[in-house]
């Protein structure tokens, strides 16, 4: 009869299973970890690619360079709860100068389109506002029906030229641009946002302030510091 | 009664792909193995949630439920029953159906692909035969009263 079956060794190997479902996972979170940060080589900027927005001193000893995504929750964590210390302690402090570039994800229509209207606001010198709204307003444009007017409305509240601003959307006019940041992003092997590159050294997932500053303290010359 | 063997097993491998994946979607893993980042672009794509939870989510419970079930059809008042593997065979169902459109999403909309949700996607469709199976094998023998 079924009954009679022994079923001790059946459960031994799910309690096997199990446990080395946990181990795997235990083992992924301490590689994330100590994999750290990934060293780089020179960041590729070819003469004719975008360098990005950029927050702080051309002279300032560190360089950040931010490859981001308005639709990635983990960017709008960073730039919501890291990004304002990064810019008082940092960046406001002349020891930073901050570069955000595009990093399109597939699938993300409104996401993609909101990478477009901050440009075409950028284009009017108000990208870093624009940038703002979006990631602090991220839930709401991404579950509305539609975005592209609720993001006119962030550019018309921002005051920019509307009628400069249809134009631009309706052109697509950054489109190709934002696309070939993209894919210069790709042949560096970045993969996931944010990913930050500092001082050489990239560095993938949204940081804690914590975290950045001691880069920031190892990229930095030695007479800076 | 070896088929609700083979899904409790396969009800644990597929427990810890959804529940590391949901892992790193709540911020709990810093990095996706994956490969070629296609695991975060659809774990970041505007179809990772529904219902507004995690889709990884939604897969720890029908796996928690299948291994619950599985382990109960194996016990001595339940294992000439058909109810269980009946009940299996319902949840795996909604299961491959769900994926189906979840794979649909990765291939026609979203233009990636998540090896995790693959391998998650053959369990629960082996897991769907396995019902199968053992319910043709249940309606062969006799219900005890």
């Amino acid at each position: 009869m079924a009954q009679s079956r022994n079923l001790k060794p059946f459960y031994l190997g799910l309690v096997v299973l199990a446990v080395a479902g946990a181990a795997g996972i235990w083992w992924a979170r301490q590689s994330s970890r100590d994999a750290g940060p990934r060293e780089v080589g020179p960041v590729p900027v070819s003469a004719t690619a975008f360098e990005g927005y950029t927050l702080g001193s051309d002279s300032a000893p560190v360089e950040i360079i931010e490859y981001s995504n308005f639709a990635c929750p983990w960017c709008a964590q960073f730039a919501i709860l890291t990004k304002p210390d990064v810019r008082e302690r940092l960046i406001s402090a002349g020891m930073v100068r901050w570069v955000y570039r595009d990093f399109l994800l597939g699938g993300h229509d409104a996401g993609n389109l909101a990478h477009q209207a901050a440009a075409c606001t950028g284009e009017q010198g108000l990208f870093w506002p624009m940038h703002d709204q979006l990631f602090y307003n991220q839930r709401r444009w991404m579950e509305g029906r539609r975005p592209g007017r609720t993001f006119r409305g962030y550019a018309r509240d921002l005051g920019v030229n509307m009628d400069q601003y249809d134009d631009c959307m309706d052109e697509q006019r950054y489109l190709g641009r934002i696309l070939a940041t993209k894919e210069q992003a790709l042949t560096m092997g970045i993969q996931s946002t944010p990913t930050f590159i500092i001082g050489g050294l990239m560095v993938a997932g949204a940081i804690s302030y914590d975290s950045l500053r001691a880069l920031v303290t190892r990229a930095m010359p030695a007479e800076s510091q | 009664m070896t088929h609700r063997m083979a899904i409790a097993a396969l009800s644990v491998i597929g427990f810890f792909i959804s529940l590391y994946l949901w892992l790193w979607k709540v911020g709990f893993l810093g990095l996706l193995a994956c490969g070629d980042g296609g695991c975060e672009t659809v774990q970041l794509s505007e179809y990772a949630d529904f219902l507004g939870v995690p889709v990884p989510f939604w897969g720890m419970v029908g796996y928690v439920v299948l291994l619950g079930v599985s382990l109960v059809g194996l016990q001595p008042r339940w294992v000439e029953r058909r109810e269980p593997t009946l009940l299996m065979a319902l949840v795996s169902g909604v299961g491959v159906g769900f994926t189906a459109y979840l794979s649909y999403l990765e291939a026609a909309v979203i233009h990636a692909w998540c090896r995790w949700c693959i391998a998650s996607a053959v369990i629960i469709a082996l897991i769907f035969v396995m019902a199968l199976a053992g319910m043709r094998a249940t309606s062969r023998a006799p219900q005890p009263r």
